[in-house]
């Protein structure tokens, strides 16, 4: 174990094995599972967290994303990267 | 007058029965911790099985345990928890992981490590197991061993760790920090980082139980139980991004009871080797609470209509100070099962809470565990027939 990995433009962000983007059909939500976490996600984490795939890197990932929603690209960045961080501080996303 | 009864907008003069308050929904259970059987081959004398524990013979059988998990999928669960005893006692584990898998289940498996192989956790993995969580005795072999009663522990728990991160499933190891290695917990958190586990947890003892038979040789000191606290908060800012820690407090210490279960009836329930659900491990300590089982009720039915689960659920069973505190809806009035072992009654505050007025005995407690010196009784080991223990 070397410490964390930082977020860069090249990092191929994925869900680890142990975590998973699951709709429940019971609360009619999407939420993420983690060992002894269930984490809430909204429409945009939702968007962010299908295409973290482990093959798209994290610009390829803003492009689709600020393609898909005619959003401005720069704004889009920041939230990515903020929500990606805080994931992978968590252990919930891997880079 | 076809219109639903709970319509918002219908007229409740026009329709008598409206006019009795409706309970607001009992939410959907998110987790479930299904003891596959009380057999384990450690003795720890923390462990938070029963003192009179289930025999083999009398454990459900594979098909009942396959249908509670299908209910359990189908009722909301989440997370569903295979611990013990030791869950590989169990011969249809890999059945079970398969089943939860098949349902949806995200399975956590709660094992000692013995009785698994490298080529059964490969099996599980394969099986679809989302996690894999393993117990520590301590950071060093020769306490550990002894610690579990169970000679080359230790080392076997090494072995099967790497069978985990070999397969690529995350890894959880957790530890019990007691007397005889409240001076190890960083230790312990530094092992976990090198066994690949990509989250710890260093759990204080919990006084139910064998922890309550063995309080004598497991409680610390005060300053014993500080020091590591610091000593596992500071090392989840140093791991922070490589580890992530949680931290289960030592609550004899603090000032706020713990929020015991997230709140009785609210978030998980256990079943039992022979099927019964309880709303928390030590539930059974609790007299006169109605335990249905599974072998009779579904799962659902037990959720939200057994005495049991709801005779603590919500606030409306608590009594002063709880009941007008601000904290109410925080630590839910602590835990049910102490408030009942250190007052005799399982509606006062978890005497822990500085509030309670049942305080003292929690003080009366840590001051006898004042002396970081003092020798360890000799513990008795957690064993299937309580009457044993000690022989």
């Amino acid at each position: 174990m070397s410490g964390p990995a930082t977020l860069e433009d090249q990092s191929k962000p994925h869900l680890p094995r142990g975590v998973r983007l699951k709709l429940d059909e019971t609360r009619n939500e999407w939420l993420l599972l983690a060992p002894e976490r269930v984490v809430k996600t909204d429409a945009i984490a939702v968007e962010i967290l299908k295409r973290c795939d482990g093959i798209a890197t994290l610009s390829e990932i803003v492009d689709n994303l600020a393609a898909t929603f005619k959003a401005d690209r720069a704004v889009i960045d920041k939230d990515v990267r903020a929500m990606l961080s805080e994931l992978a501080a968590k252990r919930m996303v891997d880079l | 007058m076809n219109a639903p009864l709970t319509h918002p907008n219908s007229d409740v003069s026009t329709q008598p029965a409206a006019a009795v308050p409706v309970k607001p929904a009992i939410a959907a259970p998110v987790g479930l911790l299904a003891e596959l059987t009380h057999r384990c081959p450690l003795g720890c004398p923390y462990c938070s099985n029963p003192l009179e524990m289930d025999a083999k013979t009398n454990e459900l059988e594979t098909e009942t345990w396959l249908r509670v998990f299908s209910e359990a999928a189908a009722a909301g669960v989440l997370h569903a928890h295979l611990s013990g005893g030791e869950p590989a006692a169990r011969h249809d584990l890999l059945e079970i992981v398969a089943h939860c898998y098949k349902v949806g289940l995200y399975t956590n498996l709660i094992t000692s490590g013995i009785g698994l192989t490298p080529e059964k956790v490969k099996a599980l993995a394969d099986a679809g197991l989302d996690h894999v969580q393993l117990s520590i005795q301590d950071a060093e072999a020769q306490s550990a061993d002894r610690i579990g009663n169970y000679e080359g522990g230790y080392a076997k728990k090494q072995i099967i760790a790497k069978a985990v991160t070999d397969n690529g499933l995350p890894l959880t190891v957790n530890a019990v920090i007691h007397r005889a290695n409240v001076t190890r917990a960083g230790k312990m958190v530094e092992l976990a980082v090198a066994l690949g586990a990509r989250r710890v947890e260093i759990a204080h003892t919990q006084y139910y139980g064998w922890g309550l038979v063995n309080r004598a040789a497991l409680m610390p000191t005060r300053s014993q139980a500080e020091a590591a606290s610091a000593e596992v908060e500071a090392l989840r800012t140093h791991y922070a991004g490589t580890i992530v820690s949680d931290h289960v407090i030592p609550d004899y210490h603090t000032k706020h009871p713990k929020a015991c279960m997230g709140g009785w009836a609210k978030r998980t329930m256990n079943i039992t080797p022979t099927g019964k659900a309880l709303p928390c491990h030590a539930a059974e300590t609790i007299p006169n609470l109605d335990h249905w089982n599974v072998r009779d009720h579904s799962l659902m039915d037990i959720w939200t209509k057994s005495p049991a689960f709801n005779a603590f659920r919500g606030t409306d069973w608590m009594q002063e100070p709880c009941r007008s505190c601000e904290r109410r809806d925080i630590d839910h009035g602590g835990c049910r099962c102490q408030a009942l072992a250190l007052t005799g009654d399982a509606t006062q505050a978890d005497p822990v809470c500085h509030m309670s007025p049942h305080h003292d005995k929690v003080a009366e407690v840590t001051a006898v565990f004042a002396d970081d010196d003092a020798p360890i009784p000799d513990y008795v080991y957690r064993r299937l027939k309580a009457a044993a223990a000690g022989d």
